[in-house]
């Protein structure tokens, strides 16, 4: 299954890595709505854990196979995230009015 | 050769996926490992962001979490990262030397992410956060925040073993660059916990 392939630029991934980083952290400081944060620091772990994957874990030059044992945890994380959605949706559309009579009918 | 694979080869058409070496059996069973573990931080993860998303009175974690220090112990990992590949490139090019001192280093550099994780913990711990609750708002933060980064702590112990059985190894010339196959598999495992911080200090610490 080892691919003969030419060794990557460690160092220049190395370099994105690090800039992605402090990136991430001025994010945090800027003055711009929370959701735009959230989601400009999910593409930025996305894109590090790529590279990392990709050039460290030298997946670009594996076989396809390797490739998709890679992804499937990530599908299954994505289709575990909207099965929780009904959940989630569940608790927080929950009125004071609802929770009352069951703490009441524990006393 | 077989005589399918001869008679592809003589046609030019590609031939299909190798079938498995022996050299590769045990990048396979890395891989389908690393698969279940992702799927246990992926879990991890969802728990956390959907326990924090029902939560009216969740911390914000930058006002409580070190990030300086983490952003420190991130940046610490993704040297160790880097200093993985140099020892596997340092074997695969016949550089025994190279291959130790780059396995130290990054042993080094997990044995150090280990000892800042014990002191934030020592430190927070301190300040009240337990298992239980904390005073800074609901008390599922700091449970989720102790099993995240406690889970991910276990990998990086078990990994600095891993390296240095893989060490005491290299130590006795046992890799040459025919033979670097055991290398690159723990170079796998160090990568994943790599990957995996990255993941855990966005979303734990960050957002």
């Amino acid at each position: 299954m080892a691919v003969a392939h030419e060794q990557p630029n460690y160092m220049g991934v190395f370099w994105w890595l690090l800039a992605l980083t402090i990136l991430e952290i001025a994010v945090i400081y800027a003055p711009i709505a929370h959701f735009v944060i959230a989601i400009l620091l999910i593409g930025m772990a996305l894109t590090k854990a790529t590279l990392v994957a990709l050039y460290y874990m030298h997946l670009k030059f594996e076989k396809r196979t390797l490739g998709l044992i890679a992804l499937t945890p990530l599908l299954l994380c994505v289709f575990l995230v909207f099965a929780l959605t009904p959940d989630l949706s569940a608790v927080l559309h929950q009125s004071p009015k609802t929770e009352a009579p069951a703490e009441d009918a524990h006393h | 050769m077989s005589q399918a694979a001869t008679l592809d080869h003589t046609l030019g058409v590609e031939p299909a996926e190798s079938p498995l070496t022996p050299e590769s059996w045990g990048k396979l069973g890395m891989w389908v490992f690393l698969a279940g573990d992702a799927m246990s931080f992926g879990a991890l993860l969802a728990g956390y962001g959907a326990l924090r998303y029902a939560s009216a009175d969740w911390p914000v974690p930058s006002h409580v979490l070190g990030i300086q220090l983490t952003a420190f112990m991130t940046f610490l990992l993704i040297c160790s990262s880097v200093t993985m590949v140099k020892g596997l490139a340092a074997i695969q090019n016949g550089d025994q030397a190279g291959l130790r001192r780059f396995l130290l280093l990054t042993i080094l550099g997990g044995v150090t992410f280990l000892g800042m994780q014990a002191f934030e913990w020592t430190h927070l711990i301190e300040r009240g956060m337990g298992l239980s609750g904390n005073p800074f708002g609901a008390s599922l933060f700091s449970t989720t925040f102790f099993c995240l980064t406690g889970f991910h702590g276990c990998h990086v112990f078990g990994g600095v073993v891993y390296l240095s059985c893989i060490l005491v190894q290299a130590s006795r010339g046992r890799y040459s660059p025919t033979n670097y196959n055991a290398v690159e598999i723990a170079a796998l495992y160090w990568h994943f916990v790599d990957l995996v911080w990255i993941l855990v200090f966005t979303f734990v610490y960050l957002i």
